[in-house]
């Protein structure tokens, strides 16, 4: 059918070529990605195509591996903080915040109260940043190029509310052992609060714009249905999972930090398909903004970082220890094994991303094309914090 | 019977075209967000961190109050900061012999090299802005320069030494302080 | 030399005219409304309030180099962009922009547009085939099938209207119609005016059924491979589309160039304008439809719809001649 320049070469790379040995007859191999005009990253997806059917689709992951992991072996707990906020750009205080939590189990290091209210607060304003940017992304792929503008000019305002404090928009390395590195001012606060009412006024208009739009209500509905035994098999957490009628959400079955004074809901939703997941992350910004406002209200005076706080040449004592927290994508777990030398033995990062991202493979069977990319775009994937 | 309500609900949701259009036209009315940038000045700028820079002391706003101990080095996640401490300087005659007076009378002769560092090697593209260093100077003496305006040719203009910009901002700025404002130095 | 070739020659020179300024203004147009609705100013830099831009960006695809993708068949490759672009100015003949004043003044004005906008269907196919890359193979099938499906809609509600006018020549259809909005076919033909628009914009690839460009999904489809001023012509061909699908609207459902106080040619310009900036306005305000939903929507609900309407209309206009006789 297509003219092949050079017949005597089988097509493609080590990947395609172990793919296309169980290809069907007449089927088409096609790689989507890894340079993709939808904004997830650096994903490679093989899928082999019957028309336009996806008989089998498979992710190639590794194209933006860069060894953090090993990189914690050769530093010492603190100098690997300004790792965690590049793991991951769009969620790196939940990241930060995964890690210090699990380096203050292992040395038994207590936070003073008011940092834990300004850990909660960071980490809400970032989770909403986080969302709109999945949010603008998502349909710039189904063909929308408005709605990502009105995102990101919210997004503005939280990157600079943010930027107050820790001094950076985006890879934050805010958090230390024993608190945070500096206090949100009178000014930050002035500006939170205001921010509160604004963004409640623009939720409605998203909802006018977008999600009451008929051409996308045909678009995401019955998408994508992704049961909550597969959700289970595969260890999907977040929206995902709870777009399924899982209620998984960490920061109430946990009860980490100060969420067992909060009053929110965590969002569940009986749609298993696309637009289940949507509506979860929506619903989602609104409760993070509640959140907000109940911690500014109920923040008590003191100090941000602990007396005592390690200083550089700190050693962490011999141990384990696991700490997971609720990220914008789902669990983000840090395991470190220390030996009490001077650098960490082994961290593990538990990245949502990865085990989301392996439901596709099942997921996408026996549905179109341009269903996969709305599938992919409503799992919320940012490909850096997969391969980390 | 269902097909035709269905169908009804069908027409009915393209109402919700309309108020989309109604949305954007109504964006279209307002006004920009947009900064022109080199021509307006942008108004977040100011909380951001830029690249190091040493503080000065009390007494003489220009001289650094580095004690080159090291602690920034030790600290950096990024091995971007060197430190080069001052080799004590050449005594003259009247010391060494005040010198070797103390040391027959079994008195430990003090220090007199000066604590400043000599050079203060900072390489910023490879510093990640997290501010441990700053954190953990216990003489205070690193900050964020706030200055957005860095830029250069080449890498090699990222690898300065800060002892020496601090000289270079002494020279900028006028011996009267209520003259011109001191220009801290932009590459 | 008869009259009738120079009168056409002369359309001819003046449409190639136009057809150049109408995608540079199209060009500007377009991303200064974008950029307005997204809040932002959109082209502002070469001269003033961008007005230089489109030349900028035509200067830039002229000056740049044409290459062919390896094992492409190099005559259908370069024949894909002048097929999609030449035809386009044969549609613009017909259409009366004022009171006689039209290049070509036949009776099958109608038939001459629809038969030649089928060649656009054409030149996709073979940019789609000749670039010898599975996106592009993808892009050029769901193209055409795009293309040719939506024809069905646009031709029978067309129909409609010239049953009513008894006539396919577009002057003897805008003379029907009279100076005032209530005059207008609108008036009597909405359900054709609406399948109509949404046709056109199925037919023009245009947002939200502009799939075969989609960018997220298959790169840009079928022309994903031409750079330079092959890209430049399909782009060019698009804009063009666009107008002449608008000016026919406007001939046979606004009243083309009849209106109060201001001289036809002038009207004729501001309705075309108007549904333009509406059709700019689609683009940027909705989603795309997905390709299944877009061909439900064709088979399923405009072509029962223009069906139905054109046989109500056959049914009135036949009863209308029926009375009169009698009287």
């Amino acid at each position: 059918m297509l003219q092949n320049a050079y017949p005597d070469q089988i097509a493609g790379d080590f990947y395609t070529e172990n793919f296309a040995k169980k290809a069907a007859e007449g089927s088409l191999i096609l790689n989507l990605g890894p340079q993709h005009p939808s904004t997830h990253g650096v994903l490679r997806v093989v899928v082999e195509l019957d028309g336009e059917y996806i008989l089998r689709a498979e992710p190639v992951l590794g194209y933006l591996h860069r060894m953090h992991e090993k990189m914690a072996e050769v530093k010492t707990a603190a100098q690997f903080i300004p790792n965690m906020g590049r793991v991951d750009y769009g969620q790196a205080l939940g990241w930060n915040w995964a890690f210090v939590g699990a380096v203050e189990k292992l040395g038994g290091i207590e936070v003073p109260e008011r940092a834990e209210y300004v850990r909660v607060i960071t980490s809400e304003l970032n989770r909403i940043a986080s969302h709109l940017l999945w949010w603008g992304a998502y349909l710039l792929d189904l063909g929308a190029f408005t709605p990502i503008m009105y995102a990101f000019d919210d997004r503005e305002k939280i990157l600079d509310i943010l930027q107050i404090p820790t001094g950076s928009r985006l890879t934050y390395s805010y958090f230390r052992i024993g608190g945070v590195a500096s206090d949100l001012n009178e000014d930050c606060v002035r500006r939170i609060r205001e921010f509160i009412p604004w963004m409640r006024s623009r939720l409605p208009m998203y909802k006018d714009l977008v999600s009451d739009n008929i051409i996308l209500r045909k678009r995401i509905e019955g998408i994508g249905v992704i049961e909550p035994d597969v959700c289970q098999r595969y260890g999907a957490t977040g929206p995902v999972a709870r777009g399924s009628g899982i209620a998984c959400d960490l920061r109430k079955t946990e009860d980490y930090s100060v969420f067992r004074k909060l009053d929110f809901i965590a969002p569940t939703s009986e749609l298993k398909d696309a637009r289940g997941r949507y509506d979860v992350r929506m619903i989602e910004m609104e409760q993070s903004l509640n959140i907000i406002e109940q911690c500014l209200d109920m923040m008590p005076e003191g100090e941000v970082l602990v007396k005592g706080a390690p200083k550089p040449s700190w050693k962490a004592p011999k141990g384990e220890s696991y700490f997971a927290v609720e990220g914008a994508r789902g669990k983000i777990g840090v395991h470190l094994v220390s030996d009490g030398g001077k650098n960490l033995y082994r961290c593990k990062l538990r990245a949502p991303g990865y085990c989301n991202l392996s439901l596709f493979a099942e997921v996408s069977q026996g549905t179109i094309l341009a269903d996969a990319v709305a599938i992919l775009g409503s799992l919320d994937l940012i490909i850096p914090e997969i391969d980390r | 019977m269902n097909a035709i309500k269905e169908a009804l609900k069908n027409v009915s949701d393209l109402w919700s075209l309309m108020v989309g259009l109604k949305v954007t036209g109504r964006y279209f009315r307002e006004p920009q967000r947009t900064v022109r940038y080199p021509w307006k000045a942008l108004s977040n700028t100011d909380t951001y961190k830029g690249h190091l820079e040493l503080v000065g002391g009390m007494k003489d706003p220009f001289k650094p109050r580095c004690i080159s101990c090291g602690m920034c080095a030790l600290a950096c996640p990024s091995n971007c900061l060197t430190v080069v401490k001052r080799k004590a300087p050449k005594p003259t005659p009247e010391e060494e012999k005040a010198l070797a007076e103390a040391k027959e009378r079994g008195e430990k002769p003090k220090d007199k090299t000066p604590k400043d560092p000599e050079k203060f090697i900072y390489d910023f593209s490879l510093c990640s802005l997290c501010g441990t260093c700053m954190e953990n100077c216990p003489a205070g003496a690193l900050q964020f320069s706030g200055n957005i305006y860095m830029a250069g040719y080449s890498r090699n203009d990222f690898l300065f030494d800060l002892v020496v910009k601090m000289r270079e901002s002494e020279a900028a700025s006028p011996a009267e302080p209520a003259a011109a404002p001191a220009a801290t130095s932009e590459a | 030399m008869p009259a009738e070739f120079i009168r056409i020659l002369i359309g001819l020179v003046a449409v190639a005219v136009s057809v150049g300024l109408i995608g540079l203004v199209m060009v500007w147009v377009e991303r200064k409304v974008a950029g307005h609705i997204q809040r932002r100013p959109g082209p502002y830099e070469v001269g003033p309030n961008g007005v230089l831009q489109p030349l900028a960006d035509a200067l830039k695809l002229v000056g740049k180099q044409l290459f062919m993708p390896d094992g492409a068949d190099p005559i259908l490759y370069w024949l894909a962009p002048v097929l999609s672009f030449i035809p386009v100015l044969l549609l613009f003949l017909p259409l009366p922009v004022g009171d006689g004043l039209m290049a070509l003044d036949i009776n099958l004005g109608l038939l001459l547009i629809l038969a030649f906008a089928g060649l656009t269907v054409l030149s996709l196919l073979l940019g789609g085939w000749a670039s010898n890359t599975k996106y592009c193979l993808l892009g050029a099938a769901r193209a055409v099938a795009q293309s040719v499906a939506y024809e069905i809609p646009l031709l029978l509600s067309v129909l409609a209207v010239s049953f009513v006018a008894g006539s396919l020549n577009l002057a003897e259809v805008v003379k029907g119609q009279g100076t005032w909005p209530w005059n207008w076919n609108i008036m009597t033909q909405p359900l054709a005016f609406l399948i109509y628009i949404v046709s056109a914009l199925g037919e023009t690839n245009r947002a939200p059924f502009d799939l075969p460009e989609a960018e997220s999904e298959l790169t840009a489809g079928f022309h994903t491979e031409y750079s330079g001023m092959g890209f430049g012509l399909f782009f060019l061909a698009e804009y063009a589309n666009m107008v002449v699908v608008c000016s026919v609207a406007t001939a046979l459902f606004l009243g083309g160039w009849q209106g109060p106080v201001l001289p036809g040619p002038v009207w004729f310009v501001l309705k075309v304008s108007l549904l333009m900036l509406l059709m700019v306005f689609f683009r940027w305000t909705y989603p795309r439809v997905r390709f299944d939903q877009l061909l439900t929507i064709n088979w399923k609900w405009l072509m029962p719809l223009a069906v139905l309407n054109l046989l109500a209309t056959s049914f009135f206009v036949k009863l209308a001649q029926f009375t009169e006789v009698r009287w």
